[in-house]
């Protein structure tokens, strides 16, 4: 499954603008049996670097976006999605 | 044709108010009220001289836009709103300079305040907008408070529901 994650704000200058990356099959959650969620990836992506361990740390207060839609840790990802981290947003 | 008004734009450059409202009315001139709310970069530090402070405002582009439009169609539809006129600027602001201006037409003042007060509220709770503070101390960004998620809890517009 290949996805493409963009980060903001904090996110954006802990972790860069955005990175794609292609889930390797054996490591997908459906692998395990499990379902393959926006939060499945954030767990994942917690592995990739101490940088991203700490920036996605389960304590940290966070939105996500699939394809530009706020979503929740449960929702289902897709091939080819747009993920999108970012903190509880503080415009207006 | 009565069709509702709806402009979203979310970029670096300033707006005028009176141009913005004059364009909201010029759709529908014979209606009742208008009602504008417009958003400044107040002074971090009152009373201390700090004319080198302000904001960086960030955005998701293509997102925030369509999450603005959608707030402003779901308010459009509840209150039979004329028109919705959103700025939001986006970059480095200095104190003082105008962030956002919102722009309610409804044929009737209460529904005009109603729909401006409920769609700052859901903008400041969703909309993927960010916002960091400068000084001469320093930059920081600015930690979402339980104000605005109380303030929005009492429109009943479900959170996620703009997209």
């Amino acid at each position: 499954m290949k996805l493409t994650v963009k980060y903001f704000a904090q996110l954006r200058e802990q972790l860069g603008e955005s990175e794609t990356w292609a889930w390797p099959a054996s490591a997908a959650p459906e692998a395990k049996g499990q379902p393959a969620t926006v939060g499945a990836l954030r767990q994942w992506l917690q592995g990739r670097s101490p940088a991203h361990a700490q920036a996605l740390h389960d304590t940290v207060p966070m939105r996500a976006a699939l394809n530009q839609c706020l979503c929740s840790a449960d929702d289902a990802l897709v091939d080819g999605a747009e993920v999108a981290f970012f903190p509880p947003v503080t415009g207006g | 044709m009565d069709v509702p008004v709806l402009t979203v734009r979310v970029d670096a450059a300033d707006f005028d108010v009176g141009q913005e409202i004059a364009q909201l009315r010029h759709a529908h001139p014979g209606v009742g009220a208008v009602v504008s709310f417009v958003g400044t970069v107040r002074e971090l530090h009152p009373g201390a001289d700090d004319p080198a402070s302000g904001l960086v405002l960030e955005h998701y582009p293509g997102m925030t836009e369509r999450s603005i439009e959608a707030m402003a169609q779901t308010l459009v539809a509840r209150h039979q709103l004329k028109g919705v006129t959103v700025v939001h600027r986006v970059g480095r602001l200095m104190q003082g300079e105008q962030i956002v201006l919102v722009l309610v037409a409804a044929s009737h003042r209460r529904e005009a305040f109603m729909a401006c007060e409920c769609l700052m509220d859901w903008l400041k709770g969703e909309a993927p907008l960010w916002k960091k503070e400068f000084d001469r101390d320093g930059e920081r960004w600015v930690m979402a408070n339980d104000r605005d998620t109380q303030a929005l809890a009492r429109w009943g517009v479900r959170i996620g529901a703009a997209q």
